[in-house]
């Protein structure tokens, strides 16, 4: 089986599917049977003890640790180690390369192991060095409105984004991997674009992580195994990036993976099941595709680790369906195996109403846990989850408004139903549509959402007054400029406030003449 | 290709089908070239000692005591300056009377660039049309297909792309190409005075399609040392990919590999990505920007074909007739292009981005108001306003008989808005329509 050494040094590297370091590679093109190291074996770790002789361990548990860029690196007993140990002797605080002995431990016939930083770990074997995996219950903020407003995902979930292409799935994940609120984040380019992960390349030493105000490549570790790579690296790849989570995760760290797109994998998958000449199962794929993807998906997950913190795996993979069509078997497989999903809409992304999130077809299926509940109503607010529901059924309402307007005419039609959609189309316009390229709007922390949601509440809610339909379009279009350009300003800033006056005096104005 | 002394012949064929033969010999590589009865062949299969050929040209007539000879080596293209100027069939041998080719000898399809090697494109490639600079502008080392149905003028447009482009070298990958568009091209490329900067690998319509495979490839290699070695800045130029599929799934077919979608090959996304991928920016200038043609059967864009290299190039590009103005548009809906968030506003003025878009939003809403007028509904003001909006958009902007500089399209952009609209209705950032509203 396909083993792939873990040690400290992972972080901040460009890999191939097969953990070949990128980088260490000689001359601009990869040359056939070209392998490199991993790890960096010269460098040294500023190792201090965490265990002392006598304790008892089991794989997994923590017997030192480095620093890593600022994160924590545990150094574990290493995975493979069946059974309980007992530590002989660690070493004491100093500078060691990954590859030196820093601990010695026994097993019950007295046996001596000696322990190195660097361990290996078969990529298909979900490491499973952890007490237990309860059902997660706290949200992952990205800094994306429709996904942690509407549709939130949370630490340990798992969430898909299916979308035909030329509608988003790529700025939208790279928009999350910028922004969520992790220790660690694991992107697997798989059978994508070189040119998008060049982008990585480039922008990642120069972005401020917005939690830390580090670089953000300092936590992200790049798997690339672009399409016109082997495509066996390819199907090792998404393996592999699991593999440096699940690594992660037992150091007690919050890990976002990222993988686009896992369609690449599945054809990964059917490609070599079709040169092993298996017979196929729908579109060619192989037949057990659907127990694949969500064996994969499993890996995912909150755990309780052995000495009772909290580590995570949020597992969100774009599918690319053939023709856009959500029924093939790539699509079908993977929305039976995750909880959150992000329908991307050609039409939105036609009228260019970024990010393509559709608002009624997407779901997140963490929102009718009470555990995430409880924790939201403490978080946020105690309305907070009602307030989300009144929100998705407003873009219900109005999409069964426009329908009836565009049957029966403008003027066939109540006021109320033009207000009702024009209320749905401010919710669709300031809080659903954001502009991933706009330095301010592209990331709304969680207390300004909040502030967003509360507002657009309010201005719904106030019974305003119009003569004809009309007066609707022009005072909903003016209303919608100036929340926009709310946010386009800084949070509470001059500006920001303004515009919210402006706002006032707009309703007011209506409000009065009824 | 030619044979030379000291080759083993061999004289038995164990079994022939109506495009392969197999027969016994030893030391023969994957891929290699062979002549079969004196017709160009390729080893497509080894079992054992059991080698089978593909021939190119379909094997009637050849007897099971036929002579095949082995090359020993798999398709090569011989590169160097010479290139420049001359036009080659799909085993790069040239087809217009002059002499060969001497120079280094490479294998085609070579290796992948680490991509850690690679420089984020940030070029602008200006083509005057501002439905692709304005809307969808393209950057070097990028890669993009025109999707266009088989009666849409895509080789003409395609043509003028390259020709404004200001590149060191344009190369043609022609597939399939009637005889007349390989007359058109020749005679465009030679009327620009531009020849000796082109290279074109041709196989046309009357060459047996399986040829057509090697064609990419040839046109690539050429492109790598342009690129590499020279560090020019290469354009390809692929038509018609749509035919290059098609013969894939013939060899597949051949081979017995069970079809997946629409009867094409598992690996057409990997085969497409294998040649698209080649388009990159180097770090010391050099780069291969691929333009394809991709033509589609009414439009469908969910066949196998348009939909792989959707999934694959970075944007698509469509054309469509304006019947309100009589003219070719680029669509601004369904063409994309995805690099142009690294240029636009960057390279082109700020307001490029946010002007893009409004543009856009309004053209959407005269969509609207056509559909609402289409049902018989009465028209508010405001949709009078977007559908005379849209008319002179679509002219001034999106026809591709446009060639202005791209500060001229922004400006063109803005003196629709006021003309039309207000600036509320706009809904751009407050700064820009304090600096350029007209």
């Amino acid at each position: 089986m396909l083993e792939v050494s873990l040690g400290p040094g992972l972080l901040s590297h460009n890999y191939d599917g097969l953990l070949n370091d990128l980088d260490t590679m000689t001359g601009i093109f990869l040359k056939r049977g070209e392998y490199t190291e991993t790890l960096d074996a010269k460098k040294k770790w500023d190792f201090k003890p965490l265990a002392k002789p006598g304790d008892a361990v089991v794989a997994g548990d923590w017997l030192g640790e480095v620093d890593e860029n600022g994160i924590a690196h545990r150094i574990m007993v290493p995975f493979k180690l069946e059974g309980q140990f007992t530590v002989k002797s660690v070493t004491e605080a100093g500078q060691y390369a990954a590859n030196e002995t820093i601990a010695t431990i026994l097993d019950k016939n007295g046996e001596q192991i000696a322990v190195t930083m660097t361990q290996r770990w078969p990529v298909k074997k979900a490491i499973k060095a952890y007490r237990n995996k309860p059902r997660p219950f706290k949200l992952l903020e990205t800094g994306v409105r429709v996904i942690d407003t509407l549709n939130p995902i949370v630490e340990g979930g798992t969430g898909f984004i299916p979308g035909p292409f030329g509608s988003g799935k790529t700025v939208m994940q790279q928009a999350i991997s910028k922004q969520a609120e992790a220790d660690i984040v694991i992107m697997a380019a798989c059978g994508e674009r070189a040119n998008e992960v060049v982008e990585l390349f480039t922008e990642f030493p120069e972005l401020d992580d917005p939690w830390t105000g580090r670089k953000l490549m300092e936590r992200t570790t790049i798997i690339a195994n672009t399409s016109n790579m082997p495509v066996a690296a390819r199907e090792a790849s998404v393996y592999s990036a699991m593999t440096i989570a699940e690594y992660y995760r037992s150091m007690g760290h919050k890990v976002l993976m990222l993988a686009d797109s896992t369609s690449r994998w599945a054809q990964a998958l059917r490609e070599m099941s079709n040169r092993m000449e298996e017979l196929p199962g729908p579109d060619a794929f192989p037949m057990d595709l659907p127990a694949i993807v969500s064996n994969f998906y499993a890996r995912a997950g909150i755990v309780y680790l052995n000495n009772g913190q909290t580590g995570s795996i949020t597992f969100i993979g774009t599918v690319s369906p053939a023709g856009g069509n959500l029924k093939e078997p790539v699509t079908e497989a993977t929305k039976k195996a995750t909880r959150c999903f992000y329908a991307l809409s050609q039409q939105r992304a036609d009228s260019k109403r970024y990010p393509a999130i559709d608002p009624i077809d997407s779901y997140s299926k963490y929102l009718e846990y009470p555990e995430l509940q409880k924790t939201l109503a403490e978080t946020i607010s105690p309305e907070w989850t009602g307030h989300v529901n009144r929100l998705k059924n407003i873009m219900i309402r109005g999409k069964e408004a426009a329908e009836q307007i565009n049957i029966l005419g403008d003027d066939s039609v109540s006021v109320d139903y033009h207000l009702t959609f024009w209320k749905s189309e401010i919710v669709d316009a300031v809080l659903l549509q954001q502009d991933a390229f706009d330095a301010i709007d592209a990331r709304t922390p969680l207390q300004r959402q909040r502030y967003m949601v509360d507002l657009l509440l309010e201005i719904i809610d106030t019974p305003l007054h119009f003569d004809g339909f009309e007066d609707v379009q022009p005072f909903y279009k003016k209303l919608i400029d100036k929340l926009r350009q709310m946010n386009y300003s800084p949070f509470a800033s001059e500006a920001f406030q303004n515009y919210r006056k402006e706002l006032r005096e707009m309703i007011s104005e209506r409000t009065a003449v009824g | 290709m030619e044979t030379k002394a000291l080759q083993r012949i061999y004289t038995k064929i164990g079994q022939i089908t109506k495009a392969t033969c197999t027969l016994k010999a030893t030391d023969v590589g994957y891929e290699e070239l062979a002549l079969v009865d004196g017709r160009p062949a390729q080893v497509v299969k080894i079992v054992g000692d059991d080698v089978t050929l593909q021939v190119f040209s379909g094997t009637e007539g050849i007897r099971t005591n036929a002579e095949v000879v082995f090359a020993g080596k798999p398709p090569t293209l011989k590169v160097g300056d010479e290139l420049a100027g001359r036009f080659f069939n799909a085993y790069g041998d040239p087809i217009d009377g002059g002499s060969k080719i001497e120079g280094e000898e490479r294998d085609i399809g070579g290796p992948s660039v680490n991509p850690v090697r690679r420089k984020q494109p940030s070029e602008l490639i200006a083509t005057g049309i501002a439905g692709i600079d304005l809307n969808n502008s393209l950057v070097t080392g990028q890669k993009i297909p025109f999707f266009a149905d088989p009666d849409q003028p895509y080789n003409q447009v395609m043509a003028m792309v390259a020709l404004r482009a200001e590149a060191d070298k344009i190369i043609l990958g022609g597939m399939g190409l009637t005889n007349d568009d390989y007359l058109f091209f020749k005679d465009i490329f030679e009327n620009a005075g531009a020849l000796h900067r082109i290279i074109s690998f041709v196989n046309t319509t009357e060459d047996p399609p399986v040829e057509r495979l090697l064609v990419p490839d040839m046109a690539l290699t050429a492109a790598e040392y342009f690129a590499v070695d020279k560090k020019e800045k290469v354009l390809v130029l692929l038509t018609d990919m749509t035919l290059y599929a098609d013969a894939l799934s013939i060899v597949s077919n051949r081979m017995d590999q069970i079809p997946s979608k629409d009867s094409m090959p598992g690996s057409l996304y990997s085969d497409l990505a294998r040649l698209y991928e080649k388009a990159v920016q180097f770090a010391d200038g050099g780069s291969i920007t691929i333009i394809a043609v991709t033509t589609l059967s009414g439009g469908d864009i969910t066949h196998a074909i348009p939909d792989n290299t959707g999934y694959i190039t970075e944007g698509q590009l469509f054309l469509r007739r304006d019947t309100e103005i009589g003219k070719v548009i680029i669509d601004p809906f369904r063409s994309l292009s995805r690099l142009k968030q690294l240029v636009i506003g960057k390279k082109t003025r700020e307001d490029h981005p946010q002007v893009m878009n409004a543009a856009i939003r309004l053209y959407a809403d005269a969509a609207n108001a056509r559909t609402k007028l289409e049902n018989g509904f009465d028209l508010t003001e405001y949709d009078k306003r977007t559908l005379d909006f849209a008319k002179a958009y679509s002219d001034k902007l999106l026809a591709i008989d446009v060639n202005i500089g791209t500060t001229e399209m922004l400006d063109t952009a803005w003196g629709l808005f006021a003309k039309h609209f207000s600036p509320a209705e706009v809904a751009v950032k407050k700064e820009f329509v304090e600096k350029y509203w007209k």
